[in-house]
């Protein structure tokens, strides 16, 4: 019998026989599809954390993947399953992509077992970054407590790499002692950086801390801002970015040049799943990197 | 919009000469209830007799011939410390039948989600082009539906033909060229002006019938207003986190991944399974902190993704009202007694 009814191959539709472009949004795309990435270099950071340095094993999807800071990716171990996690690099170098990894659970242990060389997969770039072009020509405040270290670096980066487009930089960064410090091997490069206010401060000091105690609000009792030119970048957990907000906001810094990267469940990165909701918004969509207006306005707790 | 009429007769014809090498899902008797009414569910069928076009309503949707229960992503397979990922999609031609204007149109809020939004699915779309769908109207009313509070009772689009019984004849709407096409196959008719009439005058009765109401009107604020409404204490105190209501509801697409990997090590499948935001771990992380550990947290924020977040990014609550979420519930709970609650709260 003639067939009746005529079959449909997604795979040959217009959209789909581009090559995967995940900042193409609207595009339908073998979403499923990871980009395979080689671990190139792994850097123990602390007992908990390690940077796993990726480079993308396709000269085409090396090329296609640009992010902007604050995005993530999902990141793909074969056999174990898939996590979100902060690119946490400049946006600049094509070369490599960087992401500090906390040893959390079943994916994260496994990559924390895994060696150089080993292949994994990168779905993304997903979700909202901090408004880089904006805060030009403005004082800007780097903050992270703990493992917020993460996702700032990429923006941290970028004002490095861009350090003339913006005016008064500081970078504070706090954790509950010095063994919870990330990336200290990169401190002494920063502080040499001229004109970057760098502040590190450890809650529970030991012999050998020389440098300031207590929380990180603490670093901003020292410093002057003018508050109709600052923007600020808050990333570490809720606690922490809410009481340095609320001070942020106290000294005059509207809510809407605050920006925090908020974490949540996330089975998709491409508000499918509704892991990452909160109320109604979609974390891995309209986020991870929301101003605090928004925030406030969340209808869930934060 | 193309009308036509077909002798029922000729229904029958379709599925059993013309559409015999395809497979075919209709509702199907399945069991008897205790009060003995039939019960009804979605399934493939071998001949047009097996099914029952005047059935009430099936207690599952037909959302899993688009979103299975369990779906494979993709597959890693693994050789000499590298992988491989394959993915597929599945392109068999099937023909649902007997959909009730409240499963179109949770099939057209699904297309909003998964065939039109940002990400497009080709899991899904793969599905929905290759499925032929032809619609019935409700004779009268289910006993617990409540379509028409929330715009579901009447379609305009998402199927291929859609019939309505008008004595001895269906009255079709065609709502595509391969509608038409499979139609022309059982020979058509114009429709007549009676046939226009009997048809509207049945439409009315139908429109007519309707007990169950709910106000939505201002639902969104009120939800919005009522965060801390102790209502949500109450209903989600009767909770039993079963998530049955996410399963059988046309409309619920939240879920998970995990993989499994084969027993000889050699391959693993990325798996996404139907999840309900009612389970325990909906939003559990890493260290076992959970973003909405009570149980009305997460009763509450089903019915905010119903009525309240769905309205926020569509237009349109997400809910069809087709009550199967009420029938499931082995609680007792259901959207018109809950949102009644909250609308009376004040
Ligand atoms: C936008 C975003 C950025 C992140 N960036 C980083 C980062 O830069 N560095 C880092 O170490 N961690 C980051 N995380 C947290 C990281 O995703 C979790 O630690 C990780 O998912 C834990 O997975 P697991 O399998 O090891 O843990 P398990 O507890 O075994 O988790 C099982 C599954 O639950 C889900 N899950 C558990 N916890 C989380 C979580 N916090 N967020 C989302 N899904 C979760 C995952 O799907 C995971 O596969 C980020 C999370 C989000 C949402
Ligand atoms: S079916 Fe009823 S008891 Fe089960 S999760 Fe849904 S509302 Fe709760
Ligand atoms: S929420 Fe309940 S009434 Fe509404 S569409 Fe889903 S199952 Fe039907
Ligand atoms: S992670 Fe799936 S919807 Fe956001």
């Amino acid at each position: 019998m003639n067939a009746i009814l005529h079959a449909y191959e997604v795979t040959k539709e217009e959209d789909m026989v581009e090559p995967l472009d995940y900042n193409r949004r609207s595009r339908m795309k073998n979403f499923d599809k990871c980009f395979k990435a080689e671990i190139t270099n792994i850097i123990r950071l602390t007992e908990m954390e390690k940077l796993f340095q990726l480079r993308m094993i396709n000269e085409d999807d090396k090329n296609r993947f640009t992010f902007l800071p604050g995005q993530f990716v999902m990141l793909e171990l074969p056999g174990y399953g898939e996590v979100p996690i902060s690119i946490s690099c400049s946006p600049s170098i094509k070369s490599i992509i960087e992401l500090c990894i906390r040893k959390a659970g079943k994916v994260t242990e496994a990559l924390h077992k895994a060696k150089r060389g080993a292949v994994v997969g990168i779905r993304g770039p997903f979700g909202t970054h901090f408004p880089m072009e904006k805060m030009k020509k403005n004082n800007v405040l780097l903050i992270a407590g703990g493992l917020g270290l993460a996702p700032l670096r990429a923006p941290m980066t970028y004002v490095i790499e861009n350090r003339a487009d913006f005016k008064d930089v500081h970078i504070f960064y706090g954790a509950k002692d010095p063994t919870q410090l990330l990336f200290d091997y990169q401190y002494e490069q920063w502080h040499r950086i001229d004109d970057i206010n760098l502040q590190i401060i450890v809650e529970k000091p030991d012999e050998l801390w020389t440098g300031p105690v207590g929380l990180i609000t603490k670093l901003l009792d020292d410093i002057a801002i003018d508050p109709d030119k600052t923007y600020a970048i808050v990333c570490g957990p809720p606690v922490m970015f809410k009481f340095v907000c609320n001070r942020l906001k106290d000294m005059g810094v509207p809510m809407q040049r605050m920006f925090v990267s908020l974490e949540r469940r996330m089975h998709c990165g491409m508000g499918k799943c509704c892991r990452c909701n909160i109320g109604s918004t979609y974390t891995c969509l309209d986020g991870p990197v929301f101003d605090y207006w928004s925030v406030m306005n969340l209808k869930e707790a934060i | 919009m193309i009308f036509k009429t077909i002798v029922k007769e000729d229904l029958k014809k379709l599925f059993n000469v013309h559409l015999k090498d395809v497979e075919c899902v209709g509702p199907k008797q399945v069991a008897t209830s205790n009060d003995g009414k039939a019960v009804y569910q979605f399934l493939p069928f071998e001949s047009f007799d097996e099914i029952n076009l005047n059935h009430e309503k099936t207690e599952y949707s037909a959302k899993t011939y688009f979103l299975p229960f369990r779906e494979t992503l993709s597959t890693f397979n693994f050789k000499n410390g590298d992988w491989d990922q394959e993915i597929k999609y599945r392109k068999q031609q099937r023909v649902l039948v007997g959909l009730h204007p409240c499963d179109i149109n949770a099939l057209v809020k699904l297309d909003k989600v998964f065939a039109k939004d940002l990400f497009p699915s080709p899991y899904y779309r793969s599905r929905r082009e290759n499925t032929f769908v032809i619609g019935i109207d409700c004779d009268k009313p289910c006993t617990d539906g409540f379509c028409a509070s929330v715009g579901a009772d009447v379609v305009t689009h998402g199927f291929d033909l859609f019939l309505r019984d008008i004595g001895d004849k269906y009255f079709v709407k065609v709502g595509s060229d391969r509608g038409l096409n499979v139609l022309n196959k059982i020979s058509p008719t114009d429709i007549s002006p009676e046939e226009r009439k009997s048809y509207r005058k049945k439409t009315k009765e139908f429109l007519a019938g309707f007990k169950n109401t709910i106000r939505v009107e201002n639902l969104p604020n009120t939800l919005d207003i009522e965060f801390e409404s102790p209502v949500w204490k109450k209903w989600g105190d009767k909770c039993l986190s079963c998530g049955s209501c996410a399963m059988v509801c046309p409309t619920c697409y939240c879920y998970g991944v995990s993989e499994q990997i084969s027993m000889d090590f050699k391959k693993s499948e990325k798996v996404k399974q139907l999840y309900s935001c009612n389970l325990l771990d909906f939003a559990m992380v890493a260290g076992a902190h959970n973003f909405r550990p009570a149980r009305e947290t997460r009763l509450k924020y089903r019915y905010y993704h119903q009525h309240r977040g769905f309205v926020e990014s569509f237009g349109e609550p997400k809910c069809v009202g087709c009550n199967r979420c009420g029938r499931a519930c082995l609680a007792n709970i259901n959207p018109v007694d809950v949102i009644s609650d909250l609308q009376m709260e004040l």
